[in-house]
């Protein structure tokens, strides 16, 4: 069945460059001193990666993510906890919102 | 947004292994030969997802008192900066211990490779004791700092095993500063992926098992290589064809310089020469001929031409494998 996602389409990330290329360069440039060792290590930052892909929800990064983690030398209870933090921080940002909704409620009604 | 992957997205193995060394100018040939690796056989209490050489309990392949008599006679003949000692786990091999004790006079480094629990084998009894007395470099293999992790390539329990030995050998004093008892890490990948940069896995290592209380000398980090028990899973989980992609992919040509093939040769169980373990997995022999250990009079000659396969990517792929 023929879906919008191709998993063979990250390997070819690249071929975005094709029409833009000094574009494409710049932000690969760009992501590639992003995730190199700084004062977050290499694993610390593909675990950042990792939650933000699920937020983001997007396949390719979810793809990436989880190899780049694995090679990074990270593990299930991390990658696993990752993810509730984007699940947190997803859930709150929802329910925090229902300060906003209780404040014009209680400013609509007696 | 994921990181933009330099793969070709050619079908696996466009070029074979030796085309792509042809072009980029590698030579893969044998340099001056510094250690003597030995494999003392298959037999294992482990049956590890990622073994090439499918060691277990069910084996029987095991090196003869008169092949280690070969070995012997041959590290007298011929010094060897290191002999490093592998299986399986030679921990269960009858008369390692007397093996041991004789190739620790032949050579400035003595090295051994363990799973850390075949040291808790009936069989093992008093071998640590021994390790400590030769001064034995210890390379123990573990994949993981969390367990399961660990386990998942290993088998249950081994992670909680593999601490027990490992804080039995510092109490020895292996790995613990000053003592002169090197005990070293082997961290293989638990799955179909490439390991960590070895550095900052040793760090990590170093502060996650100081929380258990375990301290260690240095950490070196393997790719898995696709062959044996390995190439069997790789199959059956539908990952073989994308693991080689991937090795093809993270070829490095600068991996070359520091090849183990290149000053390491390997004696199989059975007394025959190969350039590394792999190729012993896959009866490759040194120089392609098959030339027993008794046959050897020197050094294997400097610029003999190492038999390659696809496997070799493994050991060119990202920071190599040395």
């Amino acid at each position: 069945m023929e879906t919008y996602y191709n998993p063979a389409d990250l390997a070819k990330f690249a071929e975005i460059g094709k029409n833009a290329p000094e574009l494409a360069q710049k932000f690969f440039d760009y992501y590639g001193a992003v995730f190199a060792d700084g004062a977050l290590s290499e694993r610390e930052k593909a675990l950042i990666g990792l939650a933000v892909a699920h937020a983001v929800q997007c396949p390719y990064c979810i793809d990436a993510y989880t190899r780049s983690c694995l090679e990074k030398g990270s593990n299930l209870e991390e990658m696993t906890e990752a993810v509730h933090v984007t699940n947190a921080i997803r859930g709150g940002a929802s329910l925090v919102h229902g300060v906003q909704m209780r404040t014009l409620a209680e400013k609509l009604s007696f | 947004m994921p990181a933009p992957s330099v793969s070709s997205a050619e079908p696996l193995a466009a070029a074979s292994f030796d085309q792509t060394l042809r072009a980029h100018g590698i030579d893969l040939v044998r340099g001056r030969t510094h250690t003597l690796q030995v494999n003392t056989g298959y037999l294992c209490n482990l049956t590890c997802r990622h073994c090439h050489l499918e060691a277990g309990p069910h084996r029987h392949e095991i090196m003869s008192l008169a092949t280690m008599e070969a070995v012997i006679a041959y590290a007298a003949r011929v010094e060897f900066a290191t002999i490093d000692v592998t299986g399986g786990a030679p921990e269960l091999i009858a008369d390692i211990g007397s093996f041991l004790a004789r190739l620790a006079k032949l050579t400035p480094k003595l090295m051994v490779r363990t799973n850390l629990v075949a040291l808790q084998s009936t069989a093992a009894a008093g071998l640590m004791a021994l390790y400590k007395k030769l001064g034995v470099t210890l390379v123990a293999s573990l994949p993981s700092t969390n367990g399961p992790q660990a386990d998942s390539q290993r088998g249950q329990g081994v992670w909680q095993r593999s601490i027990e030995v490992l804080k039995a050998l510092n109490t020895l004093g292996y790995g613990q500063p000053q003592t002169g008892l090197e005990l070293d890490l082997a961290v293989n990948p638990t799955g179909a992926f490439l390991p960590a940069d070895q550095e900052p896995t040793e760090k990590r290592y170093k502060r996650d098992l100081e929380k258990n209380g375990i301290v260690f000398s240095s950490l070196f980090t393997f790719t898995n290589v696709p062959l044996g028990r390995f190439r069997q899973w790789l199959a059956q989980s539908g990952n073989l064809q994308s693991y080689q992609q991937m090795l093809v992919d993270r070829f490095n040509p600068a991996a070359a310089c520091g090849l183990m093939c290149r000053s390491l040769v390997s004696i199989s169980w059975d007394g025959y020469l190969y350039d590394c373990d792999f190729n012993l997995a896959l009866g490759l022999h040194h120089g392609t001929v098959r030339t027993h250990v008794t046959d050897m009079q020197d050094l294997p000659p400097e610029g003999t031409v190492i038999p390659t396969g696809e496997h070799c990517y493994a050991c060119m792929a990202g920071s190599g494998f040395t």
